[in-house]
């Protein structure tokens, strides 16, 4: 039997496009041979044009990524030859299309060094996190195996200021649902995480952790590692947020230590509408479900269900076996990059925008001016105008950012900002286009000036 | 380049030199409206006062945090409807919408909107068109609670817009959540 689905599609994606860091290039000291111009021939939409004929420059990665067309073709062979609903149907398609969908999970898996049986397929990010959240409170009325997920008045939830929402609203409703109380840390001035209270913040009451691996406004990496070790000598659990890590450097669930890491394959160069859930597989045995249906029944009664095992227990409904397919391929692309090429390749650009932003007067850089425990998120204010027309002018050049407050609104209040303009950096962006953000930022104040 | 079509002249002179700017007493109604997408914001009184049976904009003064169409926006719009009567300033709102909802396919009415018409532009750029209706959209509901106020119990009305208001935990709203109906039928509108 030849190999279908994922399988066939990922191996044809890390092919001859893609030869920058092929095995083997483990280490940081490859970036010189990182071959941006090999990477963007293989994004179709970066061949476009946009407002005034202008070519795209696209520093919008954090809120979502570009697809390869080695992502676009393993989705799209799905589609064409194997399409089937997972795990149901007598027939050899939805064989094919299980054998393509539980083939992605392991690919997923060896991406961030877990077991195929700890990777629970979500829609999102952000229903990854609620997921854990809502199976807290569930617990309540779970059996005597869930007992370490319960909470209540008394417990505490310990979050932090410069969570995305989606790492926070579920959190702040825990709480709501369960008498629990939330507790946060704070942040400093730089936009570091303040951890001068840890040990006071991490108690004996506290149930659960949960924290960004990699800040989506200021790049801001906290010391996860730290956390968890704090955490874990207190009985707490630790939930962080690889919405914006697990895309840009090599994370290890194993070497970083959390209980449960959620991410998005939209932001990682795959499709929208597939997010991944990794939790430890003792936990996710003892955790009940959140969302319930087919697909992750064992028994039905009328009087009553009981649950698979995981990853199935936390996957009701057809499963998005497309997704989860050009997922696997966007994990195929991105390794034979290296993760540490992209994590160096990213790192640069920081680093330039840092300098060429930092160098424009009247621009305000939020968190780190350095690289050191930072990633590829440049958030900045340019005082006298507003980032709403900063991002207007930036868009009339064809540079796409973001503006607003990225859905970190209690971020931003503690930076003394009421919203930003953000840049944000991935495989394909190229040291010219940090420059010309640099100088249509001088445009807006120019245009603004006259 | 297109921009100049968006940022017109008059805009940019409202947003440097904004009317009616910094909250005033008296009022009959404050609300607070937010633009989430951004967190633009607006504190808007309305005060109002009876010219032979029929309501009539007194007075209205805002607060606002926001990019320059929507200060702009809030800044033209106090000076187009300060004592008309609601009557004719709702019938002035409902044609800004429009004209933002145009696409820039409409033919602004200058004779009813006047300086406004400037805002076309905006309808081209779908992103900013709430931007420009935030001040609209607040004076509307601070209008809809004044008014309910004036027909039934004493006192002033304040709230914060219901759909745009804040949910976002940890913070006071402006005062009293009220009912948000009125805020919930501007911020239906608005989309």
């Amino acid at each position: 039997m030849t190999a279908t689905g994922y399988l066939a599609a990922g191996s044809s994606a890390g092919d001859g496009a893609v030869t920058a860091a092929d095995g083997g290039t483990a280490d940081g000291a490859t970036a010189a041979a990182f071959d941006v111009a090999a990477v963007r021939a293989d994004f179709p939409i970066l061949t476009r044009t946009v407002r005034g004929g202008n070519p795209l420059v696209y520093l919008d990665s954090g809120a979502t990524a570009h697809k390869p067309r080695q992502v676009l073709d393993a989705e799209r062979e799905f589609y064409t030859t194997h399409n089937s609903a997972a795990h149901r149907g007598a027939h050899l398609l939805g064989e094919e299309a299980t054998d393509a969908y539980e083939g992605a999970r392991a690919r997923v898996a060896a991406f961030i060094g877990a077991d195929p049986g700890e990777i629970v397929f979500t829609k999102s990010a952000t229903e990854a996190l609620n997921l854990v959240a809502y199976a807290m409170s569930n617990a309540a009325t779970a059996g005597p195996e869930a007992g370490r997920f319960r909470v209540g008045p008394g417990d505490e939830v310990l979050v932090t200021e410069m969570e995305h929402h989606a790492n926070l609203v579920p959190w702040q409703q825990l709480c709501q649902r369960t008498g629990a109380t939330l507790r946060w840390f704070g942040v400093t001035p730089d936009g570091r995480l303040d951890l001068s209270d840890a040990s006071a913040l991490i108690n004996d009451r506290t149930r659960v952790v949960a924290v960004t691996h990699q800040s989506n406004v200021t790049g801001t990496v906290p010391p996860v590692g730290e956390i968890t070790a704090l955490a874990h000598s207190r009985g707490a659990l630790v939930v962080a947020d690889g919405a914006q890590s697990v895309p840009h450097r090599p994370v290890n669930v194993a070497t970083l230590g959390p209980d449960f890491l959620a991410f998005s394959a939209h932001k990682m160069l795959g499709p929208s509408g597939i997010g991944v859930l990794w939790g430890r597989r003792e936990l996710l045995e003892a955790m009940p479900p959140f969302v319930t249906g087919g697909s992750m029944i064992e028994v039905v009664r009328m009087e009553g269900s009981t649950f698979l095992p995981p990853p199935e227990r936390f996957e009701a409904g057809v499963p998005a076996a497309a997704q989860a397919v050009g997922l696997a391929a966007a994990c195929d692309y991105l390794d034979a990059l290296g993760m540490p090429a992209v994590a160096a390749h990213e790192e640069a650009l920081t680093a330039r925008a840092l300098d060429a932003l930092g160098a424009v007067p009247g621009v305000r850089i939020l968190g780190p001016l350095t690289t050191e425990h930072r990633g590829g998120a440049v958030s900045f204010t340019v005082e006298g105008i507003h980032p709403h027309d900063v991002g207007q002018v930036l868009d009339e050049l064809g540079i796409a950012v973001r503006t607003g407050h990225h859905c970190a609104w209690p971020l931003h209040r503690a930076l003394g900002v009421q919203s930003s303009t953000r840049a944000t950096f991935y495989v394909y962006n190229t040291p010219a286009e940090v420059d010309a953000l640099a100088d249509g930022v001088r445009q807006a104040q120019k245009f603004f000036a006259r | 380049m297109q921009l100049e079509s968006l940022y017109q002249e008059i805009i940019l002179d409202h947003y440097r030199n904004p009317q009616n700017k910094g909250l005033r007493e008296p009022f009959d109604a404050e609300v607070m409206h937010v633009n989430p997408t951004c967190g633009d914001e607006v504190t808007l009184r309305v005060a109002l006062k009876d010219a032979g049976g029929e309501p009539v904009v007194a007075d209205v003064s805002y607060d606002a945090l926001g990019c320059s169409i929507s200060q702009a926006s809030a800044s033209m719009m106090t000076e187009m409807i300060i004592g008309k009567t609601v009557r004719e300033a709702m019938e002035i709102s409902a044609a800004f919408l429009t004209l933002m909802q145009s696409r820039g396919a409409a033919e602004p009415d200058e004779d009813m909107l006047g300086d406004a018409i400037a805002f076309e532009g905006v309808s081209r750029y779908p992103a900013r068109i709430k931007c420009a209706l935030l001040g609209w959209m607040a004076w509307k509901d601070a209008t809809a609670r004044a008014l309910g106020e004036q027909a039934g119990n004493g006192g002033k009305a304040t709230g914060a817009g219901a759909l745009n208001g804040r949910g976002t935990g940890g913070e006071q709203v402006n005062g009293q959540a009220g009912d948000g109906q009125a805020a919930a039928d501007a911020a239906r509108e608005q989309t």
